[in-house]
Parts: C-alpha cells; structure tokens; sequence
C-alpha cells in the first residue's frame, strides 16, 4: 500500500506539475494576476505530494519491504538504519526521485520566500521548475519506477556495495543533488528574464543567494565524495579525474564563473547575456553530470545502446532543455543592453578573465570526459583521458587564474590600476618569494621539486594578497582601533564571504601541492612485532585479530602502534573488511592526523607465513584541502547571509512599519 | 562474440569488487631508483580491463602483469620512452592514459585552446563594441570639438615640458 501509495503521490505532483508550468506561464503573457499567483500554492502542492512520493520510498527501505524490486535490488535487513536510508538514493531510481524531491523542496523555498519578487517573474520562474519537474517525474515513471512491486518478494535483499556504506558517501548524493538541482534556480530564472527581455542588477540579487547556495552545497558534496575517496580506497590519493568526479567537477567550474559574473550584473549592469548563458551552461551541465553517472554510459558506450529507452530519455531532455534554452538565448540575447562600460584592466576585467579561465576548464573537463566516449562511438579508435592529460591541461589555466584572484580585488570597478595594485601587494610578493625559497631550501635544495616551491608560493601569494584587501577594507593600523572596529562591523558580509573563501582555496593550494610532492610510501610484509620507519614515525604491527563480527560483515583487523623518538603518538587499527551481502571485501584504513599531516595505515592479505601486506603512508598536509574546502563552503555561507540577500527583507520592514503605524 | 562479451562483464565485475591493492611487495624491484622509475611510469599507464585507473592503483590480474612486465623491461635497460613504446606497441595508444598528439587526438588536444581563443575572442569583442558604441551612442562621450582638441594639445604639451 505504502509504495502505491507513493506511487501515485508522484503522478498527482506530475499533474500539479503540468498545471503550474502553463498556467502561471500564460498568466504573466496576458498580465492576469490570478493565473500569474496559481504559481505559488502549486508549488506548494507539488513539493508536498513529491515528498510523499519520497517519504514512501524512505518507508520501503527503513521497514525492508523486499516486495518492492528496488528495495530488494539495493537493500538487506542487516544493514544499520542509516544505511537503509542511504541506500534510497545508492541507485538510479531513488536518486531520481531523491533529484525531483530537491527540486520541489527549492520551488517551495522560491514560493515560500519570494515574496518581494515580481509577480510575472516569479510566475514564470516557477512555472519553468515545474517544467524541469515534468521532465523528470516522466522519466521516473516511464522509464525508471523505484515503487515497481516484485512477487514473490524475496527472503532478503541484495545488500548495498559497501563501498557506499560509509557515512562520507551518505551524504555525497544530497549534497550534490542539492547543488546541481541549485543551478536550475539560476537556469529558470535566466529562461524567465530572457522571456522577459530585462535582466538588471535586481534580477542579480535575486538570483545570486540561490547560485551561492547551490555553489556551497555542491562544493561540500565534491568535498565529501574526495574524503570518502581518500580513507576508503586506501591508497591515499583524493581527486582521480575519473569521469564521475569531472560529472560534478564541470557545473562546479561554470558554476563558480557564474557566480562571479553575476557580481558584475548586480554591481555594473553589464555582462548580462553572458551570465545568463553562463547559467543555462551551469544547468547543462548539472543535467550531463546527473546522467553521466546514472545512465551508464560512462562503462561502455554499448550498453548504454543496448539499453535505449533510458538512454534515448536522457538524450532527449538534454537536447530540449540545453538546446531549448539556447536557442531562446540566440533569439532573445540581442535584447540585453548592457549598462556600465569598464576597460580590460578593472574589477570587471579580472571577473571576466576569471570567468573565461574558468569556462575553458570547465569546457576541458567536458571535452576530456566524453572524448573517449565519442571515438568509440565514431569508430576512431580507443582513447583513454586520464589524469596526466588533466593535469598537463588545468595546471596553466589554473596558475594565472590565481594570480589574477589575488589582483582583481584591489583594482577598481571601471578603471583600474594595476601599477597600484601591485604595489599594494608587495607584503604578498614577498611573501611568495620567502615561501618558494624556503620550500625550495626545506625541500632539500637543488634536488626538491622546484614545482612544489611554485605551488606553495602561489598559495602564499593568494593568501597574503586576500588579506590585505581585507586589511585595506578595515584600514587595519592606518587608523584609531574604534575606527578600525565599527569598519569591521560595517565590511559587508559579501565581502568577508570573499576572503574567507578565497583564502580557503589558498590552504587547499598548500595541500594539494604538499600531498603531490611529499607523499612517502612503504609497501611491504610485515610480521607481528615488526617496526618500519615513516616520515620520522615508527610504525609497529603489534597483532592482527581475524574474524571479529560486524552488523553485516566480518573485519580483520590489526593494531598499530606509531612512535616518535620513542614515544607513543598513537594505536591504529585498520581493518579489512568481508562484506556477507553483497560478499564483498572493502578496507578500512587507519588515519592519524595532526593536522600537519597524516600518517595513513592499511593492512592487507597475508603472505601465508605469518606475515601480512601492509601499506604506509604518510601524506603530508592532506588536511588543508579538506580545512579548505570546509572555509571555502564556510565563506559562502557568511556571504549567503549578507542583508542584502534577505530576500524579502526590505518588503517585510515596510509592512512592520505600516503595521506600528496603524497600531 | 556472446562469449567473449561475458566474459568482459565477469572481468569488468572482478575489477569492481573492493578496494584497489595496486603494487604488491613481491612485485617490487630492488633497486629503488629502478623501482620508482617504474612506478612514476606506471601512474601514466591505463589498467586496459578497468575504468580508467592506472596499473598503479589497480588490483586487476591485468594490471599486475603489466606492472611486471614494465619491470622486467626497465631491468633489461629500457629508458622510460623505450619502456612505454613497448606496451603502446602491444597494447595501442589505449594504454596511455595522456593520449598523443595525432590525427583522432587532434580535437581533444586543441579543443582546450579553442575555448580559450573563443572566451578571449567574446572577451575583446566585447571590449571593442562597448568602446564604439558608447562613443557612437553616449552624448555625454561626444567626439571633442575643434577647441577642445586644441585645449587637450597644449595641456598634454605642459604636462611633457614640466
């Protein structure tokens, strides 16, 4: 009952989904207010029977109703409670409809929380959701139904692979889902100004805490997937430029580039076509990366083929909702008149360079991930992309697009001077030039990786240079400390939101540079009682234990001591894991940090003779890029809460003042 | 054909199951100089079976030959390239995770710098037509009258004699 009943939840939100995509639609044609306000309680309406579509498929899994196919596919009675929960979105149907619950849960907030917006615009924005939504609650119930029933049901499930169960990766899913379905808020609005013809900077505002939302949310879900990848599948590595990473990569890229260019439309009222093609790309590409990973076609392209009705779905929504737009946006750019005029060498300038670095990134990544795809599928051979290819492509993109974040800020809008600004920033140069050759020194001289000096100096450079447009904002020590205080205060939270991020993204430089370059490796057997040395640390097998029971599987595990100059640091015990359902091995590496770095240990088989595989790691200053990217999701925050964001805000204290008023 | 297309499948799934292992100790050569050329090597070389891992990371049967076999190359004397060229010749260019630079790799190696010709070409258009139309369009940015060009000469001379 409970799964037909979310059943049919999901066909009434596909209902209520046609009916707010047209007539609201209509509505703000022909100016008929009350068509145009349907937009809202159908809004409403839709997230509330979505969630119980959703909430059903929830029920299903926590209560292990194997008679459900999805359930019994993905799920077993063993498995603990949150688990059970993750695994509604562990595979393609739930995390379709986990996708359509996001977008619901954003079109209520838009509804909700959209008060101050224009009535046509706020119309025609949901009424596109709710287009997206058709589009997806369709491809659920033709193509890819999680409520199809099974009978006989079966005994037990098949179990989730337990790679995925692991709370890192639990909430990679949501928090990815709950940015890339973010970037559909800018895509409608986007779609709806181009009907409109008018975006201005009030249209930026509204747009931008929705981008900015989305933008933290997938920056932590990326984050958290890298975490996962980095004490899961033990071997210490982070980013691996695997397709599925890029799938979520590529909307990060465009959307940051978004973000940026929608600062110049609020502050300049100019660059408006190219954000608004910037937010059609960001959803374009949100949608690929959705598909990229559940479609399947990332394995092979032929089984892809062979199972076409998905496939066929897939391509054609992309191709109605990318091209659709696209072309709206051929005939309808023209009608974006910009405003303010600025030269190459101005604040503009710096974000417009920013956004052309960071779209060609993002067009590499593409081009990268689907390159192998197309030979294959064009018969021109098989070509394998891989990291080096990435790597040897991002690195001169990234590099001047760094340099250039520390400039940028401290030049003015319009006009600006870069002769100044630099000389503002010789604290920052030399800071980058101590940082390179004290790392170049450190690292052992002529012998260290010269490239290691450049990364750790580019991170200097970028952080010491945030700083001091921070210090120069709050004319920190140019005047009295009250002064300097009630500046504080008055920064913007906007502004604060950019130096905390950035500066994140310097730490994140300081990691992923000492990570590549320092990591030190020791493979070998080692017998109980046996000692290695790592990094300075003396790393000690004192025993294994086999056979320990677990809630659905059995774990060997072994206990590590790790000693500095004879003194206890810490006990580790890495674990190696047989999974019963599906019977799978997974291991379980044992992290030490002091934030420095880590000290990363694994136990693998054993030799026969009493002795085990080990693996030693120590991975110096790993943290920072998780520290990073956590400051960087921080300082977006900070800036999602600047009161000019409030959506609303200004509305609400002009009726609290009519309200006192009447009083 | 059915056959071989299963047995795919079975492999593809083999490689799936669990955690990568990559480089066991006994695989791992004596010298570590000889070692650690292998296994900078060996980062840029595709586990053909796998999705997209390197015979570094991978615990794939395939992998591990590999890995041997790049080892037995590097101790008979192969420099890195003749190393690489070795497997390329066996395995194609497929076992080179950064493609080379030829005919089928022509879009994927040049497309990067087309996005950037493009965004630089978008960038300074922009430039160019936002000049010329606020000067064609913006009264306020007229084109200086005669007097005012005369005024601007001897300032600008002023300012060079000073």
């Amino acid at each position: 009952m409970i799964p037909e009943t979310g059943h049919f939840a999901l066909i009434l939100a596909l209902m209520v989904a046609l009916v707010q995509a047209t007539v609201p639609m209509i509505g703000a044609s022909r100016g008929d207010r009350a068509w145009m306000d349907l937009a809202r309680p159908a809004a409403f309406a839709q997230f509330a029977l979505v969630a119980i579509a959703f909430g059903a498929l929830v029920t299903c899994y926590v209560t292990s109703d194997f008679s459900v196919l999805n359930v019994a596919q993905n799920s077993h009675t063993d498995k603990p409670l949150l688990y059970k929960v993750s695994g509604v979105w562990g595979n393609h149907e739930g995390s379709m409809l986990l996708w359509v619950f996001i977008l619901g849960l954003y079109g209520m907030a838009v509804a909700a929380a959209g008060g101050n917006l224009p009535p046509a615009l706020r119309a025609r924005a949901l009424a596109i959701q709710a287009m997206i939504a058709i589009g997806f609650i369709l491809f659920i119930l033709l193509t890819s139904n999680p409520f199809a029933r099974l009978d006989p049901a079966p005994f037990n499930g098949n179990g989730l692979n337990p790679l995925l169960q692991d709370p890192g990766l639990a909430f990679h899913p949501p928090m990815l889902y709950l940015g890339y379905v973010g970037f559909s808020m800018a895509f409608s609005f986007a779609i709806a100004a181009l009907i409109e013809g008018r975006v201005d900077a009030a249209w930026a505002r509204w747009v931008r805490p929705w981008s900015l939302l989305a933008w933290c949310s997938l920056t932590l879900g990326i984050g958290l997937g890298s975490w996962w990848a980095y004490y899961t599948l033990g071997w210490g590595g982070w980013w691996y430029w695997d397709p599925v990473e890029n799938a979520s990569f590529m909307p990060w890229l465009a959307g940051t580039a978004l973000l940026h260019s929608s600062i110049v439309v609020e502050k300049r009222d100019t660059l408006k076509a190219w954000t608004i093609l910037l937010a059609i790309i960001t959803f374009s590409l949100s949608l690929l990366g959705t598909f990229l990973v559940r479609s399947g076609v990332l394995t092979s392209v032929h089984s892809f083929a062979s199972d076409p009705a998905r496939g066929v779905f897939v391509l054609a929504l992309l191709v109605v909702v990318t091209g659709g737009s696209l072309t709206l946006f051929a005939f309808r750019a023209s009608a974006l008149k910009g405003g303010g005029l600025f030269a190459p060498i101005s604040r503009e300038g710096s974000l417009l360079l920013n956004n052309v670095l960071m779209s060609t990134g993002a067009g590499t990544v593409l081009l990268g991930t689907l390159y192998p795809l197309f030979t294959d599928a064009l018969n021109l051979g098989k070509v394998s992309v891989g990291p080096p290819f990435f790597n040897s492509v991002f690195l001169p993109l990234m590099v001047p697009m760094v340099v250039t974040m520390a400039i940028g800020p401290l030049l003015q809008w319009k006009r600006g001077d870069l002769a100044g600004a630099l000389s503002r920033l010789k604290v920052a140069f030399a800071a980058t030039v101590a940082v390179a050759v004290a790392t170049w020194l450190l690292a052992g001289g002529a012998a260290g990786p010269l490239w290691a000096a450049g990364g750790l100096g580019l991170a200097a450079w970028l952080f010491v240079g945030t700083l001091i447009e921070w210090a120069e904002r709050v004319r920190l020590g140019r005047c009295s400390f009250g002064e300097f205080l009630q500046r504080c205060r008055h920064l913007p939270r906007s502004a604060y939101g950019m130096t905390i991020t950035h500066a994140g993204l310097a730490l994140v430089i300081v990691g992923i540079t000492g990570s590549t370059a320092w990591k030190t490796e020791h493979i070998q057997v080692m017998h109980p009682g046996q000692t290695v040395d790592v990094a300075g640390y003396q790393v000690t097998l004192d025993g294994t234990q086999d056979n320990i029971p677990g809630p659905n599987y059995t774990a060997l595990r072994a206990t590590f001591t790790a000693r500095k100059d004879g003194k206890l640091i810490a006990v580790m015990n890495p674990e190696k894991r047989q999974y019963t359902m599906p019977p799978r091995p997974t291991t379980d590496a044992a992290i030490h940090t002091n934030l420095i770095g880590d000290l990363y240990v694994v136990i693998g088989d054993p030799d026969g003779a009493g002795g085990f595989v080990t693996r030693l790691y120590y991975n110096p200053l790993v943290p920072w890029i998780f520290l990073g990217t956590v400051i960087m999701v921080g300082g977006g925050l900070v800036s999602l809460t600047d009161r000019r964001y409030r959506v609303g805000a200004p509305l609400r204290t002009a009726r609290a003042v009519a309200a006192a008023a009447r009083a | 054909m059915i056959a071989k297309k299963l047995f795919a499948a079975i492999v593809l799934m083999a490689v799936a199951v669990g955690p990568a292992w990559a480089v066991q100790p006994n695989e791992m050569l004596k010298d570590p100089k000889l070692e650690g050329r292998a296994r900078e090597l060996s980062k840029d070389l595709r586990c053909l079976v796998c999705q997209n891992e390197s015979i570094d990371d991978s615990d794939a049967d395939l992998a591990h030959d590999l890995r041997v076999l790049l080892r037995q190359r590097l101790q008979a004397g192969d420099t890195d390239a003749q190393a690489k060229q070795y497997l390329v010749d066996r395995y194609g260019d497929y076992v080179l995770l950064k493609p080379p630079f030829k005919t089928s790799t022509l879009v994927l190696w040049l497309g990067p710098f087309a996005f950037l010709l493009v965004g630089a070409g978008i960038a300074a258009a922009y430039y160019r037509r936002r000049t010329a139309t606020a000067v064609a369009a913006d009264p306020a940015v007229a084109p200086l009258s005669e007097a005012e060009s005369r005024r601007l000469a001897a300032l600008l001379e002023d300012d060079k004699k000073s």
